[in-house]
């Protein structure tokens, strides 16, 4: 149902004007001791009226952060960001956010959490009921004023996020990963949804701003992705999707772009994008201080043994490859690039492809692929060299778990640090170099005997 | 899971994991003996003979027993209210600002060591000094001493709920500019519920054992008896009237199941819904037939109504926006500089206290003394720890027999549970009847006293403990045919231990509180004493000797915390760690 009050004003205006600009904004961790750590570096984005714009990226690339700064939740430590010419400073009437945990609480209905942020406007109980039902309808939520969070699924439950932000009639909606916690036919439902509401101008908004780490959900939605660089987040490219709506999934122009954001995501030649390429000369050069990703050997055995059998016979297209596995692109992109951080394989433009260390890890017997292992990590990952060296060289063959993690939070945070070692000592445990007691935390040269 | 979860309340070790002791320690413990050194010196005059005129002589007839018990209960409640109070005063502002936080949680750490019953004596004098000569001050002193029991982990809680506030939820209240006041009644209150009542209800389970010797209390000359249960029972013991203490067991029984059933079984289960975490499935979620029926009746649905729009109404009160400190002040007042001065001036406070304190005791103590009392300590240990070791070599197996066959441990939690909240100083007297009669040393028979009611701490988380334990690793025990002392040893100890180092720390201190009234006890004009810390702060107390009450208190707060944190804390720390699966 649309009312007067729940109708979209006109996005027709010939020049569309600029709602929210952010300049130059930069954001750090304090880490301790030494200096803090850089996670927005420089960011500029312009907003304007009438468009859905993605922020694409890693996880840990520092979009979050982004939103966070927008939403008026977290100052930048330096830059500006403006509202319709005036700067922003704390949380604003004219913005809303849509949580990818939901946010709700479980002890409201879903009627009174949809009301919840009309209260502190001192809106009269009459008005607010009914333009809480309002968006509740027009979310598609009927019949579900009374009951509590815990009896909807996640998709309703997701809803009640949405109708919650929408009855502040915000002219800018903030979406952080909006669908990431559904599953996979859900969050298309409730994405379909979204978007045809908001091409039937029947959403009260100006714009909105979505966090996504799924390439074909941006691609799907987005008017404009902006490509979004970890460490420090910065943004490395714009990407303008033209594609009138509905898109399909299957239609040739949709793969083509998909296949265009995944060639710009693994473009090693791109010098804006180079943060995110992990060539072993780079992993090198980075030394001890590089983030590892604490992803299982079986998973890398896997996605090795996935890529040596047809039809892919040693290489394959990315996007092509995620639907082999039925895995969402941000689950198969760490392991790629875990394998080509370790030599095994490599990728660029879109493409993976097993080179020689790869291609013999596959045909080996379990000892000869922990050989294999061990020689790839103690020659391409430096920061396990390390623990190897230190080990041999100290005469009680032991080291605490913090001789390492201090040096790595000289580079990283605490808990990038802790997934970095973890990664470290999952993989050192597989190749056999070295044992990690965890009780004492304390890794050692000792077998368990 | 409220119902199956171990009972014990929070403290902050089990839950912060190992921490030595440090500096802040030891300056909060300076604090709280200069504390009440001040108040033993301002209350030093009034330890005249009290002569209330209007003190009601206490009756051993049964027929004014549900008089008694009302009011026992009434205390209770003062007393709770009170704890409420001190819990979102100082819980909300430990959570909040940093250097509160460093004052506030190792203090409740500290007290939460310090004797409750060594606190009679300065609440007494304290309470008379503000009204002498009143029966006021007495009640206040005495609703004092159970606040003093009830309040530690409840404000603990607090601040662990509010610290642990889930970050999606607390961005949503600002960034819906919810304001402080709402987001107290539609965040952190609802948030920290289901934990606050539960240790409410534990409060309330330690704190019968309290009230009964709070209300007849002797300092020196000053006798003190409040009409209620626990008079009428000392009024029994002096006259050898073992069908009173029958008549006052019975009615105590009658009180605590009408507590139980008619106010925190259903508080509890109503509490459920302010749970963000989905139950597991396996645990039954606590039920209550009174909450069942009160939500089922139209009657109460009418009247919760209104209550239910005031409470909303309350909550959006608009509070003026808080007032913007001047940039300036604000930069110092969050500056470095600011920090080391508040530093200096509790270190300040701190060696003040702790010499005041010093010169306080040392004015009639000998250094000779101290290390005596020192001894006496390592005594009341000695029979802690025994005491310890044997109830939980009864209570460990039994509870894992028990929580392993789900009827008998649905029937029995209740029980247990209903057992620990039994103020078991009312029984004191049969034994010590039994003593005097067989002529046996108070030296050790006296002893099993100190862990009566505490025990079933033991074994209630146990139980627990063994129910929470997975299925499939016992299936998977049974499969592989590990029997005997390997199934102990390998499969089910080191589950059940993290439940078990919990119940056992409850029921430590639970015996090292007890021993003030359990190391003297007497039957008529019988007093038997055996050695130890606890007869020594009860005949300091007394002889209205507060002196020697600072002295006993301090020692046996030292021995506490010493001992949560060099054993029971790293135990705790090292068995949830192994135990957990990620």
């Amino acid at each position: 149902m649309a009312s007067d009050i729940m109708t979209a004003p006109a996005r027709t205006a010939p020049a569309p004007e600029v709602l929210l600009e952010i300049a130059e904004v930069s954001q750090t961790y304090a880490k301790g001791a030494s200096d803090d750590l850089l996670v927005l570096d420089g960011v500029n984005i312009t907003l304007k009226a009438g468009e859905i714009v993605g922020l694409l990226g890693r996880s840990g690339s520092g979009k979050s952060s982004l939103l966070r700064i927008i939403a008026g939740l977290a100052r930048p430590a330096a830059g500006e960001v403006r509202w319709r010419g005036r700067p922003l400073r704390g949380p604003s009437e004219a913005i809303a956010m849509v949580f990818q945990s939901f946010a709700l609480f479980p002890w409201l209905t879903v009627l009174e959490n949809v009301e919840i942020g009309l209260e502190p406007l001192g809106i009269p109980t009459a008005e607010r009921r009914s333009r809480s039902l309002q968006a509740i309808d027009l979310i598609g939520l009927d019949g579900f004023e009374n009951a509590y969070p815990k009896e909807l699924s996640g998709g309703m439950r997701q809803r009640v996020g949405f109708a919650r932000g929408l009855v502040m009639q915000p002219e800018l909606l903030l979406m952080d990963e909006p669908f990431s916690a559904l599953d996979v036919l859900t969050a298309e439902t409730l994405r379909t949804d979204v978007i045809d509401l908001w091409m039937e101008g029947r959403l009260p908004l100006r714009s909105i701003l979505m966090v996504s780490h799924n390439i074909e959900e941006a691609v799907l939605m987005c008017d404009r992705i902006l490509l979004f660089t970890a460490s420090p987040g910065r943004v490395a490219a714009e990407i303008p999707i033209t594609l009138s709506h509905p898109r399909s999934r299957t239609d040739a122009a949709f793969r083509k772009l998909v296949d265009q954001v995944y060639e710009r995501m693994t473009n090693p030649s791109d010098p804006a994008l180079t943060a995110e390429q992990t060539t072993p000369e780079q992993a090198a050069s980075a030394g001890v201080g590089r983030k590892l990703p604490d992803i299982s050997t079986n998973l890398l055995a896997g996605l090795m043994e996935a890529l040596a059998a047809p039809p892919f016979k040693g290489k394959a297209d990315l996007p092509e490859l995620a639907d082999e596995l039925t895995m969402e692109v941000d689950e198969l992109f760490p392991i790629a690039e875990t394998l080509q951080l370790l030599g095994f394989a490599e990728v660029a433009h879109g493409d993976i492809r097993l080179i020689e260390p790869g291609r013999r890890f596959v045909e080996s017997d379990v000892d000869g692929r922990k050989r294999l292992f061990s020689e790839q990590l103690l020659a391409h990952v430096p920061i396990v060299a390390l623990v190897r060296r230190v080990l041999d060289e100290r005469p009680s063959r032991r080291a605490p778990y913090r001789r390492f993690s201090e040096e790595l939070e000289d580079f990283m945070s605490e808990e990038f640090a802790e997934e970095t070692l973890a990664a470290v000592i999952s993989w050192g445990r597989y190749a056999e170099l070295f044992a990690y007691d965890e009780q004492a935390q304390t890794f050692s040269l000792e077998d368990p005997a | 899971m409220p119902v199956h979860r171990p009972l014990s309340a929070s403290r902050r070790p089990l839950l912060a994991g190992y921490t030595p002791p440090n500096i802040w320690d030891v300056v909060v413990f300076a604090l709280v003996i200069g504390a009440l050194t001040l108040i033993a010196l301002g209350g030093r005059e009034t330890l005249q003979p009290l002569v209330v005129a209007n003190r009601t002589p206490i009756s051993l007839d049964p027929a004014v027993l549900p008089g008694y018990a009302l009011r026992t209960t009434m205390r209770m409640f003062a007393a709770m209210a009170l704890s409420l109070l001190c819990t979102f005063v100082f819980g909300a502002l430990a959570a909040k600002s940093r250097r509160a936080e460093m004052v506030i949680i190792p203090l409740i750490d500290v007290l939460q060591s310090v004797p409750v019953l060594g606190f009679l004596s300065f609440t007494v004098t304290g309470f008379m000094a503000l009204f002498p000569g009143q029966v006021l001050g007495v009640e206040f002193a005495a609703i004092f001493a159970i606040f003093t029991s009830q309040a530690w982990n409840m404000v603990f809680s607090f601040y662990h709920s509010t610290r642990t506030l889930p970050r999606d939820l607390k961005d949503l209240s600002d960034s819906m500019r919810l304001g402080a006041w709402r987001r107290f009644w539609t965040l952190e209150a609802p948030y920290a519920a289901p934990s606050l009542i539960w240790n409410a209800m534990i409060s309330m389970s330690g704190a019968w054992f309290f009230v009964v010797a709070s209300e007849a209390i002797s300092v020196g000359r000053v006798t003190v008896s409040l009409p209620g249960v626990g008079s009428y029972v000392a009024l029994a013991i002096v006259q050898h009237d073992l069908r009173a203490i029958g008549w006052a067991v019975l009615t105590m029984a009658l009180v605590i199941l009408a507590y139980d059933q008619l106010l925190f079984r259903p508080l509890v289960a109503w509490a459920e819904k302010f749970r963000l975490d989905p139950p597991s499935t396996d645990a039954p979620i606590p039920r209550s037939w009174v909450l069942d029926f009160l939500q089922r009746t139209d009657l109460t649905r009418r009247l919760w109504r209104p209550v239910q729009s005031f409470l909303g109404s309350l909550a959006s009160v608009r509070l003026g926006r808080p007032i913007d400190l001047t940039p300036g002040f604000s930069r110092v007042w969050s500056s470095r500089y600011a920090d080391w001065g508040w530093y200096a001036l509790l270190a300040l406070t701190g060696a003040l206290a702790a010499w005041r304190a010093a010169a306080y005791i040392g004015g009639e103590v000998s250094l000779g003394e101290v290390g005596w009392c020192l001894v006496l300590g390592l005594i009341t240990l000695l029979r802690v720890v025994v005491l310890v070791v044997v109830a939980s070599a009864v209570w460990l197996p039994l509870g894992v027999m028990i929580g392993l066959r789900p009827r008998w441990a649905a029937a029995l939690q209740p029980v247990t549970q209903f057992l620990a909240a039994f103020p078991a100083n009312i029984l004191y007297p049969l034994v010590v009847a039994a003593v005097v009669r067989f002529r046996l040393a108070p030296d050790i028979w006296l002893s099993p006293l100190m862990i009566l009611g505490a025990q079933w701490y033991i074994l209630f988380n146990v139980i627990a403990g063994t129910r929470m334990f997975p299925a499939d690793l016992l299936e998977a025990a049974a499969s592989m045919r590990i029997r005997g002392w390997t199934w102990w040893r390998k499969v089910i100890l080191p589950g059940v231990l993290p439940s078990y180092v919990t119940g056992a720390v409850t029921a430590g201190g639970g015996a090292w509180n007890a021993a003030i009234v359990a190391e003297a006890a007497s039957w008529g004009s019988t007093r038997l004493e055996a050695h130890g810390l606890g007869a020594y702060i009860a005949r300091a107390t007394a002889d209205g000797d507060l002196r020697r009450v600072v002295l006993g208190v301090a020692v046996m707060a030292v021995y506490v915390v010493l001992f949560n944190r060099l054993v029971w804390d790293p135990l705790f720390t090292s068995a949830a760690r192994r135990l957990r699966a990620e």
